[in-house]
């Protein structure tokens, strides 16, 4: 650290705390209370960066969360962080940080090159460009496009820190903890209300902090801070203090997202805490006092590295204890700046000129200026810079005159005016007018319970934003029903200031041969504005898009302004007239770790097991994600993959039989006196004559007549159905049926349980199906005579309750075991030991697909599409003829859904038996047809049979049944493959093996 | 997120309900004697407006009811909230200048 770079004693920062910290690999040192930013400053380093797109050196601009250029990478390995403002970045001993968008190194960067070739880049550069032809896009530009975007690198391992989030409710959010925010929080929590007081610096108090005249109460501003803060403090339990903390999003009634830093700003942070937390305020009034923005001035060459806004500069002096370079000169429109430059002056800083564009400036700062014998010159432009890693001149010009004189310096401070930053008014849809005098959008009507207070509703002095703050939080409190007194303070030592200038300075230059940043982040300057409305764009919205000015990761914090002004100008229009972007979310940008929180790994989902997962992962089964469930896919053996243990698994079944858990079946309890009519209503079947104690296949349609779900349901009594529904179906089954038992027939009594977690399903299928289960069954004939196929008994096995139905989805003799889901894994152990004793296995989801497939039975969602009628899929015969309504019925006679050449279920035989066909390809009706040729299907299914020795499908084709024995293609980049189109059932097409 | 007043339980977060579509879209009495066209207008077809749309909102993660939801689609303001099968509220209440 230069010493001489630091003023002698001025400051918040820690001279007894010095510390060490690297930028580019070289070590510096700062102090405790430094920025990044500022403890570089400090050791003479003002070349931060490099910018996007010309890669210019560039500096450090201002001094908070605004700032576009210093943006550096911070931390290394998976906490490198990219993309952080070194204004916000609080130093830390060890702090390793880097530049970014440069390369071989920040002060020699190859990509410079782009400045000189410029005049290519201009704005809609890549509109322009990359159009064609087609075939380059993906191989050549794209791949360059990619490589050259974005600044930092993002980390590439998993991010170490955990984030954590909250909700919080309050009687009133104090976003801002400058001299408005700090009042209003005193004024609402004396009047005991619950107050949340943010601000997204590590310290309260806002521009108190770098404000060495101001006398308040009698009080300097530190003073008045650190009293403000006690007494807010001092009220634990209703005031919560959250320095370091943004609020980023303002949402629909007074929602509002705040991201605190938690650990960022330490060196060793504890491991417990989370690096970051999210707040999610639900505040019955906010008061907004988010302060002002300083605006650059757009002059040529206005973006080197020591040309900064005048009150950063005021700031690392009078805060940081930093003289930001010794011969400054001073460009303004703002009376502001005279007062930075009487600081940086007492701070000791040489000052060479102040020139102003205005054509006077005789206000009280501007005449003290002249009084400490600053030259001051008005009416006068600075029209450009010189230096290249540093800025060595200023050049100035009288305003239309092409005299032009060179000032050296290594600073320069400049100052527009300033802008009320409206962006959390806007975002909570509040509507903003314009100034026009003074050239501002300030907040106009509330849409929410919030009101602005201070700079950022437009007020320009110190003793404004007192009164506005104490104002704002004693109307938040008493709106909230509080009894609140009205307090003020006298400011003294603070001067008025007044003035700006919006848009491009003045200069004797080719306007398009200058670059005048207004974009620095973007690297758009006024040129590209102009350029823009020459070409057509007429909406601050397309100039925005087109130029990408605002665009960056600042939101245009510093630049929408500026671009406004030169657009409007350009197309002769007001400001008002051109209007203004849209303020999004969020303020500044906040990691994707505090967004994302707890939703990571494990918890980003829930995951569902079935009572015999344990058992499964034992015997060593491979899992498939079917919706949440995880599902045993298949059980491979030693030495075995998929494809033979699944042939394995479905012969054994076939030849003796096999277990399945099919526990993730959705399962709704429809009981009721009106239950049978509700289930007339709800499905195709008719259900009036089923008999206690059988079982039917039902279908359920959409209003629209399309398949939308299945399963087997069971009459266990009179006014009781146990109804199964597809295992990712089971929610929106459940839906579907509230929805109209709750709107269309609420005068039916019936009510609907999911028991889909409460039962556990152990199927049992193949010849030796009843063998297995028979010496474990208790109360249960299991006779054919007694329980034939689509029958459900109660009883027990091993002791437990069961419902037991005879079914089967292999076409198999089978039985599927239901019991409470506490006795699952215990019953499908006592069932397993008996499978054992006749060499059955345990089969999983692959399996199962197969062997249904093989029967031709239909998997919702599989075979059909949201599109797929009863009579599409073959399931007619389900349809109660006589039922005069159920939901679906209308729309099957619609004249869509009666054409003879729908799709229809078929199965497809590969003529090479041993060819698999990709589920999903289309098929055609001639071989080697051109591309574009309309498809006749697609291939739903496709398995290997061990039965049937060879390959198979299922498809849907258009008018398919009429086209049972005709030789289809599906055209594949091989070559087309010949199948046969066969009726869907493979294999036992009798059913007498069901029966068995 | 917005907060839903729930008539059956209170002023409840959004992520608590799942939207269901236009309200009092009344299925036809006896769904066979439609025509075509009124059948299609009543599966298909729908208001969509700009402004003030009556629709149907579940608690889903709450008491599990339907009701409906009178929300200006402009300001996405829930202007009322009210149970299934009571009647459509008169719109006239939401408009400009009355209270």
């Amino acid at each position: 650290m230069s010493l001489h770079l630091r003023t002698t004693q001025s400051g918040r920062i820690n001279r007894s705390k010095p510390l060490t910290f690297t930028f580019d690999g070289k070590s510096y040192k700062g102090f405790h209370g430094d920025t990044l930013a500022s403890a570089l400053l400090a050791n003479g380093v003002h070349l931060m960066g490099r910018s996007f797109k010309y890669h210019r050196p560039r500096g450090v601009v201002t001094a908070g969360s605004d700032e576009p250029n210093a943006l550096v990478s911070v931390g290394v390995g998976a906490r490198h962080t990219p993309n952080l403002r070194a204004t916000q970045v609080e130093l830390y001993d060890g702090l390793v940080a880097k530049s970014q968008n440069a390369w071989p190194s920040l002060s020699f960067d190859i990509g410079s090159i782009n400045n000189v070739l410029s005049p290519l880049f201009v704005a809609g550069f890549y509109y322009k460009t990359f159009m064609w032809p087609n075939i380059a896009w993906k191989k050549l530009y794209e791949p360059i496009i990619r490589r050259a975007a974005g600044l930092g690198t993002a980390p590439t391992s998993p991010d170490p820190d955990h984030y954590s989030t909250r909700y919080a409710h309050c009687d009133v959010l104090v976003i801002g903890a400058g001299a408005a925010g700090l009042s209003a929080a005193l004024a609402a929590a004396e009047s005991g209300a619950r107050v949340i007081l943010c601000d997204e610096q590590a310290e309260l108090g806002g521009s108190l902090l770098s404000d060495l005249h101001a006398t308040i109460d009698g009080k300097s501003a530190s003073e008045w801070v650190a009293h403000a803060v006690q007494t807010l403090s001092a009220k634990s339990g209703m005031v919560t203090l959250l320095p370091r903390t943004q609020a980023f999003g303002y949402f629909a009634q007074n929602f509002v997202g705040l991201v605190e830093r938690v650990t960022d700003h330490l060196a060793s942070p504890d491991k417990k805490l989370p690096r970051d937390r999210l707040w999610q305020v639900r505040a019955k009034e906010v008061v907004i006092a988010t302060g002002a923005h300083e605006c650059p001035l757009v002059f040529p060459d206005n973006d080197r590295p020591g040309i900064m806004l005048a009150d950063a500069a005021r700031i690392f002096a009078n805060r940081y204890g930093v003289r930001p370079g010794g011969r400054a000169v001073v460009a303004t429109a703002h009376d502001s700046a005279y007062q930075a430059t009487l600081d940086l002056k007492a701070a000791g800083v040489s000052i060479e000129r102040i020139v102003d564009l205005r054509h006077e400036a005789n206000g009280a700062l501007p005449n003290a200026a002249r009084a400490a014998g600053i030259r001051v010159d008005v009416a006068t432009a600075i029209t450009g810079s010189t230096g290249s890693l540093r800025v060595k001149s200023a050049r100035v010009s009288k305003i239309n005159t092409d005299g032009e004189e060179d000032i050296p310096c290594d600073l320069i401070l400049m100052c527009g005016g300033w802008t009320p930053s409206v962006h959390l008014f806007s975002q909570s849809r509040g509507k903003l007018k314009f100034d026009a005098e003074r050239n501002v959008f300030i907040p106009d009507i509330s849409v929410q319970a919030e009101r602005s207070a201070g700079a950022c509703k437009g007020s320009e002095t110190l003793s404004d934003a007192f009164a506005d703050g104490f104002s704002a939080g004693s109307d938040a409190a008493t709106k909230v029903g509080f009894k609140a007194s009205l307090h003020s303070v006298t400011v003294s030592g603070v001067h008025e200031a007044k003035g700006g200038f919006l848009g491009a300075v003045p200069h004797p230059h080719d306007a398009g041969r200058v670059k005048a940043f207004v974009d620095f982040q973007n690297d758009v300057t006024a040129k590209d504005i102009k350029l823009a409305t020459r070409e057509g764009m007429r909406s601050i919205e397309h100039v925005k898009r087109y130029t990408t000015t605002g665009m960056a990761t600042d939101q245009g914090k510093l630049s929408n302004m500026n671009a406004l002004a030169i657009a409007s100008q350009a197309l002769d229009k007001s400001i008002p007239e051109l209007g203004l972007t849209t303020f999004r979310q969020p303020y500044t940008p906040i990691s994707f770790g505090a967004m994302a929180n707890h939703s990571r790994g494990d918890l980003f989902d829930p995951v569902r097991r079935t009572p015999t997962h344990a058992w499964a992962e034992k015997y060593g089964a491979a899992f498939e994600d079917v919706g949440l469930w995880k599902r045993a896919w298949y059980f491979p053996k030693a030495g075995e993959d998929m494809h033979k243990s699944v042939l394995r698994e479905c012969k054994t079944v076939r030849e003796t039989a096999g277990i399945f858990d099919a526990s993730t079946l959705g399962k709704i309890e429809v009981v009721g006196l009106d239950a049978a009519e509700f289930m007339n209503l709800l499905y195709t079947n008719p259900w009036s004559k089923l008999e206690v104690g059988r079982l039917r296949y039902g279908v359920m349609l959409n209003e629209a007549g399309f398949v939308m779900d299945d399963g087997v349901v069971g009459r266990i009594a009179e006014d009781r159905f146990h109804v199964t529904t597809t295992t990712g179906g089971a929610p929106r089954v459940m839906n579907h049926m509230e929805d109209y038992l709750q709107t269309e027939f609420p005068h039916l009594k019936v009510h609907l349980t999911s028991t889909t977690e409460q039962w556990a399903v152990v199927a049992v299928q193949g010849p030796k199906a009843r063998d297995i289960i028979k010496p474990l069954v208790k109360g249960i004939d299991l006779s054919n005579e007694s329980m034939p196929h689509m029958s459900v008994k109660l009883g027990k096995i091993c002791g437990v309750p069961t419902r037991l139905f005879r079914m089967s989805f292999t076409g198999e003799l089978g039985f599927e075991v239901n019991v409470p889901a506490d006795y699952g894994q215990a019953v499908w152990e006592a069932i397993w030991a008996e499978a054992q004793k006749h060499n059955a296995c345990a089969y999983g989801t692959e399996t199962m697909h197969v062997l249904r497939a093989e029967k031709g039975f239909i998997i919702v969602g599989q075979e059909t599409d949201g599109t797929m009628t009863p009579d599409d899929v073959g399931l007619a015969w389900t349809i109660g003829k006589i039922k005069p309504d159920f939901v679906g019925k209308r729309s099957l006679t619609r004249p869509d859904l009666v054409k003879s050449d729908r799709k229809q279920l078929v199965g497809l035989l590969p003529l090479d038996p041993k060819t698999l066909l990709e589920e999903g390809v289309q098929i055609v009706g001639k071989a080697n047809v051109p591309t574009g040729t309309p498809a006749l299907g697609h291939v739903t299914s496709s398995y290997e049979s061990a039965v049937l020795g060879r390959t198979f499908a299922l498809a849907v084709v258009a008018a398919g049944r009429s086209r049972i024995g005709e030789t289809l293609y599906v055209p594949m980049p091989g070559g087309d493959i010949a199948v046969k189109v066969t009726d869907p059932v493979f294999y036992d097409k009798e059913g007498a093996r069901l029966n068995g | 997120m917005l907060l839903i007043p729930c008539p059956y339980c209170g002023e409840r977060p959004e992520l608590e309900f799942r939207y269901a579509g236009e309200a009092h879209v009344a299925r036809p009495a006896d769904p066979m004697k439609t025509t075509d066209e009124e059948w299609a207008e009543y599966l298909y077809f729908r208001s969509n407006p700009k402004g003030i749309h009556i629709e149907r909102w579940r608690h889903i993660s709450g008491c599990a009811r339907f009701f409906n939801c009178v929300r200006d689609t402009v300001s996405d303001k829930i202007l009322k909230t009210y149970k299934a099968g009571e009647p459509r509220v008169d719109l006239k209440q939401f408009e400009k200048g009355a209270n």
